[in-house]
């Protein structure tokens, strides 16, 4: 039990203040290696309590795919030099206000809906849940995924696809004059077709279309 | 006391199965050499010991007493820590390879998962490596590979999905048990070639080698690094290619199975089998470092997104409505 405690108490130290550290350090690539650090302690937390697929597959959507991609966009983007002149240029960017006015909000979110958890504990109807607790995590996952929320489930899965759609048209767009390679033309080239043996006048050259 | 013991007994453990791990990456390193050279028509290393055998050794000590460069304007704390977290990651994941009937470190219930979790944390420490170097060459090359790795785990993990609805479980010995009447790569003939250009790909091994292309990219995200990190690097990849090759020894080759279950191969011990079927498939890539020549980014790309992708997502359908209409689905 020791061990557990121990175990839990520092990777939610870890957790805390990395979340921490993501909004404090000032160079914008430290702040996302923390917040992938912040992911992995979580997804332990998450192991630690026994469920283990959740923990498995936040390391594998969250840290191996999500992350990726912001350090892609951190990188590229070079955010760090823009975030360094908010804080230190007079003119105040409009963007600290907004962004405390939302980080009010979702505290108060969570004040409202961990205290009607704590004051009503069945607040949330838990009656009609197939939880089983012989099979493991992810047959009892599945079975409640696939059985009773499948519609909600499939709709979910909708949304995610009609929002991926969205985004590529939003960002599809074809530009004039790029050269572009098919590969079908490249397999496809013949010996005789490829070399042209040309008569070539002296002092003039030869003109090859390109 | 008790809890002590239990330290001691898992640390002993680990040390048995580390020990042996990091010696056969310095072994298969020779290996690779030797079948490329063999391919080419050379000799390859066998000047150090009987047949060059301990020419890996010979290359690790020099590693060993090179100087540590680190570049002046690098960013030093993620510099030094990408080869740590490529090591430690390549290693890590061997506690869930089962060698036998509970010879196994860790015999969790999501196995499978765990391993696909940290071959996907992989591309860290090559991010990081190549970010830090601050440096043209190696940044090129880590952004590559993050793209390259990240698109080709899509395929490893629908490849996964196919044998995981054969099995109906997440742990790895369940999977190696339920080929016990044939193995997977049988059934499931074009997604072992897929997941096994998909292994290529995700350990950066030629045809696929976009990450340290040499006539591009100098030696890409290794560029700047030197003495016992760049060995770091370089352990770590052959520790996670030995690694892939397990992973799909076990997921088609039956893992610890023997071929035939008759007198003589059944007195060979499941890990050596097992070491077998890693080690036909490890020259399998040895063979293809030696013929095919390097894919074009935008080619690789392609084959990784429009073919092996629909492919494998189709071949999940196929499989699923195969067992769902013979009533073959397993159920536990």
């Amino acid at each position: 039990m020791i061990a557990h405690a121990i175990f839990f108490y520092s990777f939610s130290i870890i957790a805390v203040v990395s979340a921490v550290m993501v909004t404090v350090s000032k160079n914008t690539v430290h702040s996302v290696f923390f917040l992938i650090l912040d992911f992995i302690s979580i997804s332990c937390l998450f192991i630690m309590i026994g469920a283990e697929f959740l923990g498995m597959i936040m390391l594998i959507v969250y840290v191996g795919a999500v992350a990726v991609l912001f350090l892609f966009v951190v990188m590229m983007l070079n955010v760090a030099q823009q975030k360094n002149q908010w804080f230190i240029s007079k003119e105040n960017s409009n963007h600290i206000p907004i962004g405390l006015l939302i980080s009010v909000i979702i505290f108060f979110e969570l004040i409202i809906v961990i205290g009607g958890w704590k004051y009503k504990p069945d607040l949330f109807d838990q009656g009609n849940l197939s939880i089983v607790n012989d099979v493991s995590n992810t047959h009892s996952l599945g079975m409640v995924l696939y059985t009773d929320y499948i519609h909600i489930f499939q709709i979910s899965g909708m949304i995610l696809l009609i929002a991926m759609i969205g985004a590529i048209v939003l960002t599809f767009r074809q530009r004039e004059g790029v050269k572009k390679q098919s590969y079908l033309k490249q397999i496809s080239r013949e010996r005789a077709e490829g070399v042209e043996v040309v008569e070539v006048a002296s002092n003039r050259g030869v003109k090859i279309d390109d | 006391m008790e809890y002590l013991d239990l330290i001691f007994q898992e640390t002993y453990k680990i040390l048995f199965l580390l020990v042996p791990v990091l010696v056969s990456v310095a072994m298969i390193v020779w290996l690779d050499r030797r079948v490329w050279a063999f391919v080419q028509k050379r000799q390859g290393p066998n000047v150090v010991g009987p047949f060059g055998l301990l020419q890996s050794l010979a290359d690790a000590l020099k590693y060993i007493f090179k100087e540590i460069i680190i570049p002046a304007s690098s960013n030093k704390i993620i510099f030094i820590l990408a080869p740590i977290i490529t090591m430690t990651l390549a290693l890590i994941a061997w506690a869930v390879i089962p060698f036998g009937v509970d010879q196994v470190l860790a015999d969790i219930n999501v196995g499978i998962l765990y391993i696909f979790a940290v071959s996907s944390l992989g591309v860290y420490g090559i991010i990081m490596g190549g970010w830090a170097s601050n440096s043209k060459y190696p940044f090129l090359g880590s952004i590559r590979s993050a793209a390259q790795m990240v698109s080709y785990e899509v395929s490893i993990g629908i490849i996964i999905i196919n044998v995981l609805l054969c099995v109906g479980s997440l742990n790895l010995s369940d999977i190696v048990l339920a080929q016990k009447d044939m193995w997977f790569v049988i059934p499931l003939f074009p997604m072992f070639v897929i997941f096994f250009i998909s292994a290529l790909a995700e350990t950066n091994r030629p045809p696929f080698d976009l990450p340290e292309a040499e006539a591009e990219l100098v030696a890409g995200y290794q560029t700047e690094y030197s003495g016992m990190m760049y060995a770091m690097f370089w352990l770590g990849e052959y520790a996670n290619i030995l690694l892939m090759c397990a992973l799909g020894s076990i997921l088609f080759l039956g893992g610890w199975l023997s071929p035939i279950e008759l007198y003589p191969f059944n007195l060979i011990p499941g890990a050596l089998w097992l070491i077998f079927k890693i080690l036909f498939l490890f020259i399998l890539f040895a063979l293809v470092k030696a013929i095919v020549p390097r894919y074009r980014y935008d080619q690789l790309m392609r084959l990784g997104w429009k073919i092996f992708l629909p492919l494998s997502l189709t071949y999940v359908v196929l499989t699923a409505s195969y067992l769902f209409y013979f009533n073959l689905l397993p159920t536990n």
